[in-house]
């Protein structure tokens, strides 16, 4: 079992269990693995619960449903295996800024959380745009050969490598 | 009785059985260092491919099975409907927000559970308010862009009307010369040598006590 204590295997091994992982998805979850609506479902929650039971009206989250579903729990999930993968491997760390933002934007906690505040903001605005995100469209999606999902993932990269290029290498 | 059973069968198990494969999904992408807005950035700025291996190989793996169990009817597919407006426009919307924040709605719930304090604090939240933004104006988008273009659910062998098993031997080849390609010619896990040019070693200690706090 000693693998398990690894802080990182090959991307190959990891892909090919994800790729295993989508079969099983399809045939026990009748879903393929997606991410993004169950964090819009939690902002619709979070809306509900600060301003009553009218924010279900709205005509996105009648089509979402506010409610905790299969992809909620994925979500939950997550977040559990990373941190047992972390702490197995000792790789768990609380840590405010990454290396890379560091190098660039300089060592101010907060300017990365505003940061990625922003970024964040775009990311989830831009899954729903799209209807998805780079595991819905990213892996699920493209590995059924559906259309919306290869112009989808090919401007998710094509957006993110112009913008990092932008502040990491024209303005950095 | 009965109603019981098939409540439990139609609402609990999903939720246990969603659960158990966040976990295996989030070990997985810890396992594999995309929980790291470092190799992300480095994958956005063409120095570290780990992000595309691990999408492609999961591709190549997860495709052909799919395709196979669709073909013997034990599961269906569920190919996302979609327009010029919808995928181009947002993707490339996601795409911004993607290199600012430097993780995706999977990977930043498994940065969250490395102990990544900037996913918790600041991605997540924003993430949040994205999306209740979009929720607010898609009555609006709904009607206009968000239809422009539009193609439905189609895949791309019945866009181009060639049997699937076809398209399937193309990509899965397509796949594979573009991983080799990636790990002969191309590029290399070049991440610890931006490190190199940028830090001198000292400075490295003095960072990561800096920031692990």
């Amino acid at each position: 079992m000693r693998f398990l204590t690894e802080i990182q295997w090959s991307p190959y091994t990891v892909g090919a269990f994800i790729g295993v992982l989508s079969w099983l998805s399809f045939l026990i979850l009748r879903n393929p693995l997606s991410c993004s609506t169950s964090f819009a479902s939690t902002s619709g929650m979070i809306e509900r619960l600060l301003r009553g039971k009218k924010v279900e009206e709205k005509p996105y989250y009648q089509k979402i449903k506010l409610t905790i579903n299969w992809q909620w729990m994925l979500v939950l999930g997550i977040m559990i295996g990373s941190f047992l993968s972390a702490m197995l491997s000792g790789d768990f760390m609380l840590k405010w800024i990454p290396e890379f933002w560091e190098m660039e934007f300089g060592n101010s906690p907060l300017i990365r959380i505003i940061g990625a505040i922003i970024g964040g903001i775009f990311l989830g605005f831009g899954a729903r745009w799209a209807d998805g995100c780079t595991s819905g469209h990213g892996i699920s999606g493209t590995m059924q050969l559906a259309v919306s999902s290869w112009i989808s993932a090919i401007c998710f990269f094509l957006g993110g490598i112009l913008v990092a290029f932008f502040f990491f290498r024209f303005i950095g | 009785m009965l109603k019981i059973k098939n409540f439990r069968k139609n609402l609990i198990s999903p939720l246990i059985y969603g659960f158990f494969f966040g976990i295996v999904f989030g070990f997985l992408l810890q396992k594999g260092g995309v929980t790291k807005y470092d190799v992300i950035i480095g994958q956005l700025l063409l120095t570290d491919f780990t992000v595309l291996k691990i999408m492609l190989t999961a591709v190549m793996v997860g495709m052909p099975g799919v395709y196979l169990m669709e073909h013997f009817g034990w599961v269906d597919l569920y190919p996302k409907s979609g327009s010029i407006g919808m995928n181009v426009i947002g993707g490339l919307i996601f795409g911004f927000g993607f290199a600012i924040l430097g993780y995706c709605p999977g990977t930043i719930a498994g940065a969250i559970g490395n102990g990544y304090l900037d996913a918790t604090f600041g991605g997540l939240i924003g993430i949040w308010i994205g999306t209740g933004i979009f929720a607010s104006l898609y009555p609006k988008l709904n009607g206009g862009i968000l239809k422009f273009g539009y193609y439905g659910d189609v895949t791309i062998p019945e866009i181009l009307k060639v049997n699937k098993w076809i398209i399937i031997i193309i990509v899965e080849a397509l796949i594979l010369v573009l991983l080799l390609w990636i790990e002969n010619i191309g590029f290399r896990n070049s991440t610890s040598d931006i490190f190199c040019q940028h830090f001198h070693p000292g400075r490295v200690m003095v960072v990561a006590e800096l920031i692990q706090f």
